[in-house]
């Protein structure tokens, strides 16, 4: 049975240790700006994060843009598109997803739902924002550096990544791209730590592993990944870095460049794509895993349910982490790389769609039976479990090896990873800050603003995202600035090309009400009280909101009741937070 | 309501779109069908699994939605259930990894009799190289590429004087019998890509990489790079014809010999 409602022998442990004093801000500066208190930092965090991503938003419709009327925006050229496709990939998966979920949601959820008073090392965790943002600085300079930024591609790979036929290669561009990616590195290695070590030993009272909210483990696990496979992003850095600037030649081989030899000579192009998918992949679940924690969160809360099969649930991600390291040559398939590897990993790949359709199955079974709220979260959780649904199982096409290599490297490939780790962690980003808003604010996000905010974006984002597989089926392969008159390509791809970008305009566009929401609601929204979902889990239960520093006024809750108790029969109401010891009269803390 | 309904209509929408689209793969012109078959069979289980996963939903969020009065059911998990949908799960998965890894065996698997081709990248333009008389590709290497030798064959290696060199020209390939095409960059990574080919591989510099295809029908076809090479990329184009035997001999008899063509390179330079 789930470690659920306590029991008459449940005796919650004394405190072990006394509480330690946390660092009193004594000016507006180390109050706003330099704060070491997990809830502004990661306020910082996802500005940081949400502005950078809207860097990457406009590039995007750059590339769609060009490839729905090629030819028409002579700024375009391709060094300027393939510009556009790299700092757009790059952006998007680590400067916005990464930093967001674990830099922002981490920062701000973990510390209360755990009823901790703040993240264990506060002084670190200060300083992992500030080293973010000089990686997002960095970044942001090689827009300005002389050949712009690097056009190599998200996936970096060498040698074109350090030489002149691409953009960047042999000016500022790549350099300043790796450095970014190691001062990112850097940086998120002092807040994981953070979050890790936080979860672990920051629990009050009465907070069981197997009693901590989904979107806890979902952080937690993705964070442990993170510390894991970062490591083989930040050595691939430094090797190519030394390529570039000190001639080593630990990815180059023997080569000539338009008819030069180079002195370059023994290395392994395909050493940096094992080192990047061995990160890469892990990656994916780093987005995915706070993602899926978090939507079982909403999907719970606001069907009135419990969470169907937590205990599968927590194991399902652990699970996923760990299978998460064994797949990562499937980016590989066509690489040149054996070609026996191509049974192993279809294997492993294959078999780590069982626990992520489990996990799937929970979320759809939770609602049945339920009290469905339709929400503007619940709207979003639902889209996610749509987009997800459908980016997973292309996913099963990709990962079969033999299936994949007509597709790889087609414009199948990118509907799939933009609707699988794209689109749907991103609509729970969404679902998630109308979810925490009024924690965070104290007032409700306009409900009107939010459901135009929803329709367009779900709808819109399929209507992008679906149809961009079957362009390709057609063969069109990704990265290619425009077709060309291709015999194998029928002229309606062009047509359709450029309804996927006014799809993707109407849809970039939409997201301005999303921001204007967020900044009007911060006055004009309306009052939310301290629990206006009714939810169960700690970060409601706080005594002030927003809550202040130290999060818990003079004692910490103790917790007597895992996070899922919506619709408890008997119960007086519909939820039972976590710190509230009924059906015990007496708090079970205060016996022992 | 109009949440359910909109939930219905991706699930018909994307069916309808799937059945009516015109945007299909280009007709197979190699043996490659049975990756075809695979993709095929994936998308019926796939497309069944999203249809069934979305319709419940549909139905839950409809059937489900909150009324005055309405509370929901406690049920914190049901082994049974759970158990059911895994082995279900598992014996889905692997009605697509079975044929999918039998395939890739034949895949990996070249037939003896499969005649070599070489496939030499660089930016932005594909060259290629034949075996003479010989049969036999002669040794190469990036440090002997110059512009008498733009292929860095070996000069040294008497299997390589009667190899045939074409450089950024077209390829011909003769119907119905098995090639195995090696692939050589001489600057960064490329990928030999003929879509009616279905079967596609990179080209890494410092290695030789390959991969092997029975052309089924004769025809032109347009070859494409297919991982990401510079600026160039989307303009890394080249044809490839499949003749019937008599063409492809008579193709064969105009074609230069690296021996001809590092003689008349040398020529042309004034070097001895």
């Amino acid at each position: 049975m789930v470690d659920a409602t306590p029991r008459a022998d449940d005796i919650i442990p004394p405190a072990e240790v006394p509480e330690l004093e946390l660092y009193h801000p004594k000016s507006w500066w180390t109050t706003y700006v330099f704060s070491q208190d997990a809830k502004v930092i990661a306020i910082q965090y996802a500005g940081t994060a949400i502005a950078i991503g809207l860097v990457a938003l406009v590039l995007s419709w750059l590339m769609r843009l060009q490839l729905g009327f090629p030819g028409t925006f002579s700024f375009i050229t391709p060094e300027a598109y393939y510009q556009f496709v790299t700092m757009h990939g790059m952006i998007m998966v680590i400067y916005l997803l990464t930093a967001l979920f674990l830099g922002g949601f981490g920062n701000y959820l973990i510390p209360l739902m755990v009823g901790a008073r703040d993240m264990v090392f506060p002084y670190v965790n200060m300083l992992s924002y500030w080293v973010y943002l000089l990686a997002v600085l960095v970044l942001v300079a090689s827009f300005f550096a002389s050949g712009g930024p690097t056009g190599a591609g998200w996936t970096l790979y060498p040698p074109q990544a350090i030489l002149s036929g691409t953009p960047g290669g042999q000016s500022w561009g790549i350099i300043l791209m790796l450095v970014s990616l190691i001062i990112f590195i850097i940086g998120f290695t002092m807040g994981g730590l953070n979050y890790v070590v936080t979860v672990i030993q920051g629990r009050t009272r009465g907070m069981t592993l197997m009693r901590m909210p989904l979107t806890v483990w979902g952080i937690f696990t993705a964070t442990v990944m993170a510390l894991l496979a970062f490591p083989a992003l930040f050595v691939a850095c430094v090797m190519m870095l030394f390529d570039r600037v000190l001639g080593t030649s630990f990815f180059m081989p023997a080569l000539v460049e338009m008819g030069q030899q180079l002195s370059y000579g023994g290395g392994s192009p395909i050493l940096f794509q094992h080192l990047f998918w061995f990160f890469g992949h892990p990656e994916v679940y780093i987005v995915a895993l706070p993602a899926f924690g978090i939507v079982s969160d909403l999907i719970s809360t606001h069907a009135r349910k419990n969470i169907f099969g937590y205990r599968m649930m927590v194991w399902a991600i652990v699970v996923i982490g760990a299978l998460s390291f064994i797949v990562w040559a499937h980016h590989m398939y066509v690489s040149g790389m054996h070609p026996w590897f191509g049974f192993f990993f279809a294997t492993t790949t294959l078999i780590i769609a069982i626990p992520t359709a489990i996990k799937v199955y929970n979320w759809v079974l939770t609602l049945w039976r339920g009290d469905i709220h339709l929400t503007v979260p619940m709207l979003f959780a639902l889209a996610f479990i749509v987009t997800f649904v459908n980016g997973g199982l292309t996913g099963l096409f990709l990962g079969n090896v033999v299936v994949d290599v007509p597709l790889s490297d087609t414009m199948f490939v990118v509907a799939h990873f933009h609707m699988v780790m794209g689109v749907a962690p991103i609509l729970v980003i969404f679902g998630a800050i109308y979810h925490w808003y009024p924690k965070m604010t104290g007032r409700m996000l306009d409900e009107r603003m939010g459901r135009f905010h929803f329709w367009v974006t779900f709808v819109g984002a399929y209507a992008i995202f679906f149809p961009m597989h079957y362009v390709g089926l057609v063969g069109v392969p990704r990265r290619y600035p425009e077709l060309g008159d291709s015999a194998f390509i029928p002229a309606s791809v062009h047509d359709l090309n450029a309804f996927i970008t006014i799809a993707a305009l109407i849809v970039g566009f939409a997201q301005m009400v999303f921001l204007f929401n967020i900044f009007w609601s911060l006055r004009h929204g309306k009052e939310a009280g301290p629990n206006p979902w009714r939810a169960t889990s700690l970060e409601w239960q706080t005594p002030t909101t927003p809550p202040p520093h130290g999060n818990w006024g003079d004692e910490r809750p103790v917790v007597y009741r895992w996070a899922y108790d919506y619709s408890v029969p008997d119960a007086p109401q519909d939820f039972i937070p976590q710190n509230d010891p009924w059906p015990q009269k007496v708090p079970a803390a205060r016996q022992a | 309501m109009a949440a359910a309904l909109v939930l219905v209509l991706v699930v018909v929408g994307s069916i309808l779109f799937h059945v009516l689209s015109p945007w299909w793969w280009p007709p197979i012109a190699s043996n490659w069908g049975y990756i075809d078959n695979t993709l095929i069979i994936t998308f019926w289980i796939t497309g069944a699994v999203f249809s069934a996963v979305v319709l419940f939903l549909a139905y839950c969020v409809w059937r489900f939605r909150h009324k005055d009065g309405q509370k929901a059911a406690y049920e914190p998990e049901s082994k049974k259930l759970e158990s059911w949908l895994t082995i279900a799960t598992a014996v889905g998965v692997a009605a697509m990894l079975a044929p999918g890894l039998y395939v890739w065996s034949q895949f990996v698997t070249v037939p003896e009799d499969a005649t070599d081709i070489e496939v030499v990248g660089q930016q932005w333009q594909w060259n290629y190289r034949l075996p003479g008389a010989d049969g036999k590709l002669g040794k190469a290497d990036n440090r002997l590429v110059t512009f008498e030798n733009p292929l860095g064959i070996n000069p040294e290696d008497p299997a390589g004087q009667d190899d045939l060199v074409i450089e950024a020209g077209e390829l011909h390939l003769p119907v119905g019998k098995p090639v195995r095409m090696l692939l050589r960059s001489i600057d960064v990574l490329h990928d030999f890509y003929v879509p009616e080919f279905r079967a596609k591989m990179d080209l890494v510099p410092g290695m030789v990489t390959y991969f092997w295809f029975t052309p089924t029908r004769t025809g032109t076809f347009e070859v494409l790079c297919a991982e990401l090479c510079g600026t160039g990329h989307g303009y890394m184009r080249g044809t490839v014809l499949v003749d019937t035997e008599e063409d492809y001999q008579a193709w064969l008899e105009e074609q230069t010999t690296f021996a001809e063509l590092a003689g008349a390179r040398k020529l042309a330079a004034g070097k001895p």
